[in-house]
C-alpha cells in the first residue's frame, strides 16, 4: 500500500514536472533514419547491431513479448543462427504428462523472453518503475527513433534550480525531464562482431533502429507491395480516364 | 390476377430463363443500364458510389480481421498485433481496415457537401436526405466502437469520455452509463458489446444504404443546376456514361487511398493508440480521430453552466449543452430541407447562400483544429465562434436568406445551361 502510494506520488510529480517543463521538455532534434522516408529502408548491418544492444543491455529491463525468435530471421539471420539465439534462453513449458511444469531451451518460434515474470515483478525491480514492452515502443513515442535516441543520448546534470526527486535522473528528452531509468549505455559498454567499441551514440542510433524495425517488421515488405500497386493503380487510371473519353466523345 | 408482362428480352436464352423467373436482370438494366442520369452531373455525383466501395472494402476487410480478433481486454490488444505481425497480409488487412475508415468518412463528408451545396436535399428529396443522415450517425457510432476494439490506451479512454456523456441526461444519466458499460468501468462487457455492435452495425448501414439508393431511383439525381430533367435531351442513360465516369472517379480515389495504406499507414494514427489500455493512467491529450474532431470541439465549445437567474440553481450543467450542442448539430442536419426556405436548390445562383456555405465549410476546418489541441486557452474562444456559427448558419442564416436574398437567374432546362453547351 505504501509503495502503491509511493508510485502515485511519483507519477504525480512526474505529470507536475512534465506541465512545468513542457517547454524545455520533449524536443527533439530531427535525425536522418533511413527507414522513415517514404520509400526509405531499413539499414540492417545497424539494426543488427541494434539488436546486439538489445540483448546485452536492454533485454535486462525491457520485454519484447510480441516478438517470436523465428522474426530474426527478418534481420537476415539464418534458421541455424536464430535457433542459436533462441536456445540461449530457457522457457517454461508443460504440464508435461506427469503434470509437471518443466523448463526447456527456447526454440525459434517462442516469444522472446521476458526478463520479469509479470509487471508487479518488474516494478519490484526497478524502484517503482515499469520497464514498458519494446514491441511498439517506436510507433507509442512521439518521433519514433528520435526520442528513443535523444533519451538514450539525453542524461546529464539537473540544473541547480531543479530539486531531483530521489531515485529519478534528470533526462533532457524525457517528459518532464526526470526518469526512473538510470542512463543505460556508455561509452564502450557493447563490443560489437568487428571489434570496434560502440559510442553511446553509436549503440543508441543502432538500437533506435532495431526498435524501429520490431515495431514495423513488415514495412520493407509493404514498401516494395505498395510501389506494385501504384505503379498498376496509375496505368489503370490512363485506361480508365481513356475509356471516360472515347465514350463521352460524343455527347459535347 | 393479371401481372405486367415482361417485355424485356435477353439475347442469352439463360439470363432470359432466368429473367423470367426472378427479374434481376430486367432490375439492372432498368436502375443500371438506361437508368437517365442528368448529362450535367459533375465527379462531385460519383462520391456515393466511392463510399459505397468504401462500406464494402471495410467489411471484407473486417470480416477478416474479425477472424484473427479476440474480444477480451486480456487479449485484445495482442490479438490485433498478432494479426499485425504473424497472419499471412494481415498487416495489409488491418491498415486497408483502419485507413479505410478515414477515407470512408473522406467519401462521405465531400458527398455531403456536394448536397449541401447543390441543394439536394430539397424536395422531392427530403427522405432520401434524411437516411442519408441517418446513415452518417450509423457510421459515427460504428467507426467509434471500432476505434476501442485494439483496447489502447485511446481505445479505452476515447470510449470512456464518450460513453460517460451519457450521464449528462438528467435523472437517468448515471444508470444509462452503467447499463452502457455493462459495469462501473468500462472493461469486458464493453470491449464485448461493442465488438459484437461493431460487427452488427455494418450490415445495418448497407439495409439503410439500400432504402438510400431505393428512394434515390425514385426521384433520380439531382445536378449542379438544380433544375429537374424536363426531357430525354437533359440525360444520359447510366451505362456506360456513368459507370465509366464513376469508374474512372473510384480507380482516382483508390490511387490516393492506396498510397496512404502503403506508404503512410500510421500517418493518421496517435502514438497512444500503441500502448496498452491502462484504466489507472489518463494520458495527457485525448484526441479522437479526425472525422470527430470538429463535433468534439463543438461538445468542448459548451464551457458555463446556465443558471436560474439569482439563484445558486443550475437548470442546464455545460456538460449537457455541450452533449445537446454535439448531437443537435448533426440531428439539425434532418431538418435541413425544412429550414431551407429558398426556392433555387443549387448554390450556383446563390451568391450569398454560396459564400455561407463557404464559410461552414471554414468553421468546420477551425473546429477541426480546435478539437485536435488541448481544451482551455484563447483556442477555446475560437471554437467557440465557430460553433455559433454552425448553428447561426442553419438556424437563421438558411431559412432567413430564402426570403431576403437575390438570386441569380436559373437555367430553364439543364440544356440550356451555358455550362453544359460547349
Amino acid at each position: 500500500m505504501k509503495k502503491k502510494l509511493i508510485g502515485f506520488m511519483v507519477a504525480a510529480a512526474l505529470c507536475l514536472g512534465g506541465a512545468a517543463h513542457a517547454e524545455e521538455g520533449g524536443k527533439l532534434a530531427h535525425q536522418y533514419w533511413p527507414e522513415r522516408g517514404v520509400f526509405g529502408k531499413y539499414d540492417m548491418a545497424s539494426v543488427q547491431r541494434g539488436f546486439q544492444v538489445y540483448r546485452e543491455v536492454c533485454s535486462n529491463c525491457h520485454s519484447l513479448k510480441l516478438m517470436s525468435y523465428r522474426d530474426l530471421k527478418g534481420l537476415g539471420y539464418t534458421d541455424a543462427q536464430v535457433k542459436a539465439v533462441a536456445s540461449a534462453y530457457t522457457v517454461q513449458d508443460g504440464p508435461n504428462d506427469e503434470g509437471e511444469m518443466f523448463d526447456r531451451p527456447a526454440r525459434p518460434s517462442d516469444r522472446f523472453h521476458s526478463p520479469f515474470a509479470n509487471d508487479k515483478a518488474a516494478r519490484a525491480a526497478n524502484g517503482g518503475a515499469l520497464p514498458p514492452d519494446m514491441s511498439l515502443l517506436a510507433n507509442a513515442r512521439p518521433g519514433g527513433p528520435d526520442y528513443i535516441y535523444g533519451i538514450l543520448t539525453g542524461y546529464g546534470t539537473a540544473p541547480a534550480d531543479v530539486k531531483m526527486t530521489p531515485g529519478l535522473y534528470w533526462n533532457d528528452t524525457f517528459p518532464g525531464h526526470q526518469i526512473a531509468m538510470p542512463q543505460p549505455l556508455s561509452d564502450g559498454q557493447v563490443t560489437y562482431s568487428n571489434g570496434d567499441a560502440a559510442s553511446t551514440q553509436q549503440a543508441a542510433r543502432d538500437v533506435a533502429q532495431f526498435l524501429d524495425w520490431a515495431s514495423n517488421p513488415h514495412m520493407e515488405a509493404r514498401k516494395a507491395m505498395g510501389i506494385k500497386v501504384i505503379l498498376f493503380m496509375l496505368f489503370f487510371v490512363g485506361i480508365m480516364r481513356a475509356a471516360k473519353r472515347k465514350v463521352w466523345a460524343d455527347v459535347h | 390476377m393479371s401481372r405486367p408482362a415482361n417485355t424485356q428480352k435477353f439475347d442469352n436464352c439463360l439470363i432470359q430463363w432466368i429473367d423470367e423467373r426472378l427479374p434481376i436482370f430486367t432490375m439492372l438494366t432498368k436502375e443500371y443500364g438506361v437508368f437517365p442520369m442528368p448529362k450535367n452531373a459533375n465527379y462531385l455525383w460519383s462520391f456515393g458510389g466511392i463510399a459505397l466501395t468504401m462500406l464494402i472494402i471495410m467489411i471484407v476487410t473486417g470480416v477478416f480481421l474479425a477472424m484473427n480478433y479476440t474480444p477480451n481486454t486480456a487479449l485484445a490488444f495482442d490479438s490485433v498485433q498478432r494479426t499485425m505481425r504473424d497472419v499471412n497480409y494481415g498487416w495489409l488487412l488491418r491498415y486497408v481496415h483502419m485507413n479505410g475508415a478515414s477515407f470512408f468518412f473522406i467519401a462521405v463528408y465531400i458527398h455531403i457537401f456536394r448536397g449541401l451545396y447543390y441543394g439536394s436535399y430539397k424536395s422531392p428529396r427530403e427522405l432520401l436526405w434524411i437516411v442519408g443522415v441517418v446513415i452518417l450517425i450509423l457510421m459515427m457510432a460504428t467507426a467509434f466502437m471500432g476505434y476501442a476494439l485494439p483496447w489502447s490506451q485511446m481505445s479505452g479512454w476515447g470510449a470512456t469520455v464518450i460513453t460517460s456523456l451519457f450521464s449528462a441526461i438528467p435523472v437517468i444519466g448515471d444508470g444509462l452509463v452503467t447499463w452502457l458499460w455493462g459495469g462501473f468501468s468500462v472493461a469486458n462487457p464493453t470491449l464485448n458489446r461493442f465488438f459484437s455492435l461493431h460487427f452488427l452495425l455494418p450490415f445495418v448501414i448497407l439495409g439503410v444504404v439500400f432504402i438510400h439508393v431505393w428512394a434515390l431511383h425514385v426521384t433520380g439525381s439531382n445536378n449542379p443546376t438544380g433544375v429537374e430533367p424536363k426531357s430525354e435531351k437533359d440525360t444520359l442513360p447510366f451505362h456506360p456514361y456513368f459507370t465509366v465516369k464513376d469508374s474512372y472517379a473510384l480507380v482516382t480515389f483508390m490511387t490516393i487511398f492506396l498510397s496512404v495504406v502503403f506508404f503512410a499507414p500510421l500517418a493518421l494514427t496517435e502514438p497512444d493508440h500503441f500502448k496498452h489500455f491502462n484504466p489507472m493512467q489518463t494520458p495527457p491529450e485525448i484526441v479522437p480521430e479526425w472525422y470527430f474532431l470538429p463535433f468534439y470541439a463543438i461538445l468542448r465549445s459548451f464551457t458555463h453552466d446556465i443558471y436560474i437567474p439569482f439563484t445558486d440553481i443550475i437548470i442546464l450543467p455545460a456538460k449537457l449543452q455541450g452533449v445537446m450542442g454535439m448531437f443537435g448539430s448533426l440531428l439539425l442536419l434532418m431538418v435541413l430541407p425544412w429550414l431551407d426556405t429558398s426556392k433555387v436548390k443549387s448554390a450556383r445562383y446563390r451568391p450569398v447562400y454560396k459564400w455561407c456555405l463557404l464559410l461552414l465549410l471554414v468553421s468546420l476546418c477551425v473546429l477541426g483544429y480546435v478539437g485536435s489541441q488541448p481544451a482551455g486557452g484563447s483556442l477555446a474562444v475560437v471554437g467557440q465562434v465557430a460553433t455559433a456559427y454552425y448553428f447561426l448558419h442553419f438556424i437563421v442564416l438558411v431559412p432567413v436568406l430564402g426570403f431576403v436574398e437575390k438570386t441569380c437567374p436559373v437555367p430553364a432546362s439543364i440544356s440550356d445551361d451555358p455550362c453544359c453547351k460547349h
